[in-house]
């Protein structure tokens, strides 16, 4: 019987061409659902593999307690100074605390060819911040100067909006800033403008913090600074490793993305099953005097009902590999942004991974296995004689 | 009318394929039904907002409070009815997940800046008149059954009271409802007394408004007023940004993005896929069908009215499918909770009608073309 099977398969492979225009719309039919499916997944995946890759293990994020996002967290001077002063923390060559106070406030920037504006977060940094964040390159001019209005942009937040280009002019309640260099650092600050702490506080108006991210001298001494600091009866404040506060941040949006995948996906995959079970009764239809010839001849009904699933399988696949090639193509590195959980701009690119690319293909021959089981099952009951009488 | 029978004769000869085919017509229209709702509250959503309010935000960002004593030099300008203000609160009741927008407002002026709201005369005395009230609207008291005399404990995740705290309790003193249908929709919220809010809230914060809401004597004057109001600031350091209320809704829905072009990638996709599996369809039945337009032709049937029968056939099709999706994707959007307010509405059906017309043509007219042209001969052979 294996062999019988491997024959009518191969026969009815080889005729597909002859039957094109049917095949092609099973094809074409799962390549779309294929690819917005993989499209969506990669924009999920994308959103939190940025949010997911800001951090390192040997730095924690200070916030008021209570606070779940910078936005909304502020620290006093006093609370600043004193938690840089615990043991744990690492010592610059200069033999200062590994320590950046940094405030976080929202400007509005638009988008090209738009006229209102996004929230981006404007992020006042002290001088250690970028030497304690040693992923973060200056890809492009300088870095602002300390006590000057000067602002350094994220490369996707230059890339999101208008107008973030070096050399032009911001303005922040009647103050012009001059952006000077671009930085990248592949994670979420990628969507931020950076400046000098001091300078921001006094635009601002902020006396205090909304975060103090500080570096461990060494990574295990996490627990122990935590219990201090949050026991310490002169302070108020919540203790997070840099990357736990950045996962967190995207569980919200990343759920949402996936819901609404899901829910597109289905659909999409149930209209295009509808069109494969369709196209496959036809093409069994079309074929019904060479079955029945088959039949005739001594073919089993297996064989039959393989060879009718086999070409469903394959035409779905190929779709599928259609489609997954397509959102690669389209979407690969795609970058948009959207308001995040700190009610912020979060720019990142569409990831279309391995993994969801198989996802694809997955889904796809799960469609063409399903399309072709009934019309393969009709196939295989038709009487012989009946089916070598059709024409 | 009276070539009805036929074109429903020739969509029921095969059953099963008609049926497959009405529902995978039925996915892509429940795709672009939910898609276009999505886009109408993005794109328009804002309609029906009050055409002679004006919003007073920082220039910076509207998350940045403007300082009270802005609010006598809002009001000498020119133009201007009656100013409030109103300033975001940032509270969830219960659990974090329980969030539901609120607003700390001067009662009185509210009354004035929002006509839309309606409340009984009593229940307004006592918002003015409670230093800790609040009142909410008709959805929201709704959901959680809230009624007047109710304690409500919020939890702001921005505002810390002055003795440090962040729970903040309200007396409910009034429920109010909307004017009409879109506005009773908008009752999801809750105004809170600013008067207690300010005195409770840290010492550094007290006297920031948050944004100022502005009522225009006359709607034509929008731009103009806007334009003399950020005048008065310009150069200091609260700069203003006015705009109208809608352009300011909008404006903060357009926040999330690309939504719209991922939904027309989408809907672009289902649709190609569509127009390919239903074309075959059609195509496939034409042809099988070659002998009876033979007949059809013989028995007088002119060319024409033989193409305008295989184009009905795709109409009626495309329409039906069209008809099954947008209606389950109402019922899909009438689900969805009031904070989700995607609403099928006139928009999302014209287009879907329009969709379904331009589907019928362009996969109905080859095969309608090809039954046109058939001759008698020919087709009664089956060649």
């Amino acid at each position: 019987m294996l062999s019988q099977t491997r024959e009518i398969v191969l026969l009815n492979l080889r005729s597909i061409p002859s039957r094109l225009g049917a095949s092609l719309v099973i094809v074409i039919g799962i390549a779309g659902v294929v690819a917005v499916l993989v499209a969506m997944l990669s924009m999920a995946r994308g959103l939190s593999r940025t949010l997911e890759d800001t951090g390192a293990p040997d730095r924690i994020m200070v916030l008021r307690g209570g606070s779940t996002v910078e936005l909304s967290s502020f620290l006093d001077r006093a609370s600043s100074t004193l938690v840089r002063q615990d043991p744990a923390v690492a010592r610059l060559p200069s033999s200062l605390p590994a320590a950046s106070g940094e405030v976080v406030v929202i400007t509005e920037v638009v988008r090209p060819g738009q006229t209102s504006g996004a929230n981006v977060s404007l992020r006042g940094i002290e001088p250690s911040g970028m030497a304690l964040r040693p992923e973060l390159r200056l890809i492009e001019g300088r870095v602002f100067r300390p006590g000057l209005r000067e602002l350094i942009v994220g490369s996707a937040a230059r890339s999101q909006f208008a107008n973030l280009d070096p050399g032009s002019v911001l303005r922040f309640r009647g103050t012009d800033w001059r952006v000077v260099g671009v930085f990248a650092s592949g994670d979420a600050h990628d969507s931020e403008l950076w400046a000098d702490l001091e300078t921001v506080q006094g635009v601002f108006r902020r006396n205090g913090v909304s975060s103090v991210l500080l570096k461990l001298a060494n990574a295990d001494s996490f627990d122990a600074i935590k219990a201090r600091l949050t026991s310490d009866p002169q302070l108020n404040v919540e203790v997070q490793r840099e990357g736990e506060y950045f996962r967190s941040q995207s569980a919200g949006l990343t759920r949402q993305i996936s819901a609404v995948t899901t829910l597109v996906g289905i659909v999409m995959a149930l209209g295009a099953m509808f069109g494969a079970i369709n196209t496959m009764y036809s093409a069994v239809s079309t074929r019904t005097a060479e079955i029945g010839t088959l039949r005739a001849l001594g073919f089993g009904r297996v064989p039959v009902i393989a060879s009718v699933l086999a070409e469903s399988l394959l035409l779905a696949l190929a779709g599928g590999v259609l489609g997954a090639g397509i959102a690669w193509a389209l979407f690969n590195g795609y970058t948009v942004s959207t308001l995040g959980s700190g009610f912020t701009q979060i720019a990142f690119d569409f990831a279309v991974t391995p993994a969801l690319l198989v996802k694809g293909l997955l889904w796809s021959l799960a469609i063409g296995f399903i399309g072709g089981l009934a019309p393969a099952l009709h196939a295989a009951r038709i009487p012989v004689t009946e089916a070598l009488r059709a024409r | 009318m009276k070539y009805l029978p036929l074109v429903l004769g020739a969509l029921l000869r095969k059953k099963w394929r008609t049926l497959l085919a009405l529902l995978s017509l039925m996915a892509a229209f429940l795709l672009l039904g939910l898609g276009q709702a999505v886009n109408s509250l993005v794109e328009g959503g804002a309609e029906f907002l009050g055409v002679d309010r004006l919003i007073t935000q920082a220039r910076t960002s509207f998350t940045q409070p403007l300082p009270l004593r802005m609010l006598p030099r809002i009001e000498a300008v020119p133009g201007v009815k009656r100013v409030g203000w109103s300033q975001f609160f940032g509270g969830v009741y219960q659990d974090p997940r329980n969030f539901f927008p609120q607003f700390a407002v001067d009662p009185a002026r509210l009354y004035d800046t929002y006509p839309e709201w309606r409340l009984d005369a009593e229940a307004k005395r006592d918002f003015i008149a409670t230093r800790n009230g609040a009142i909410v609207g008709r959805v929201l008291a709704d959901k959680y059954g809230w009624k007047v005399g109710d304690t409500i404990p919020l939890s702001s995740f921005i505002w810390q009271k002055r003795d440090g705290g962040n729970a903040w309790e309200w007396k409910l003193v009034g429920i109010f409802d909307g004017r009409d249908d879109a506005w009773q929709k908008r009752t999801g919220i809750m105004y809170l007394n600013f008067g207690y809010f300010d005195e409770s809230r840290v010492a550094g914060a007290a006297g920031l408004a948050g944004v100022f809401v502005v009522r225009l004597r006359d709607p034509a004057e929008v731009d103009t007023v806007a334009a003399m109001i950020d005048a008065q600031f310009a150069n200091s350091p609260d700069e203003t940004k006015t705009q109208s209320e809608q352009a300011f809704q909008i404006g903060f829905l357009r926040q999330i993005g690309d939504i719209a072009f991922i939904v027309n990638a989408i809907l672009g996709a289902a649709f190609f896929s569509l127009l390919i599996l239903t074309g075959f369809i059609m195509n496939q039945s034409v042809r099988e069908r070659v002998p009876e337009f033979g007949v059809l032709k013989c028995l007088g049937f002119s060319d024409r009215t033989v193409l305008g029968l295989v184009l009905a056939e795709a109409l009626a099709l495309c329409a039906s499918g069209a008809a099954l999706g947008i209606g389950l994707a109402y019922a899909v959007t009438a689900l969805l909770p009031a904070d989700y307010p995607a609403r099928i509405d006139t928009r999302v059906l014209v287009i879907a009608a329009i969709a379904a017309l331009l589907l019928a043509v362009v996969v109905g007219l080859p095969p309608a073309w090809r039954a046109m042209h058939l001759k008698i001969v020919d087709a009664l052979a089956g060649r």
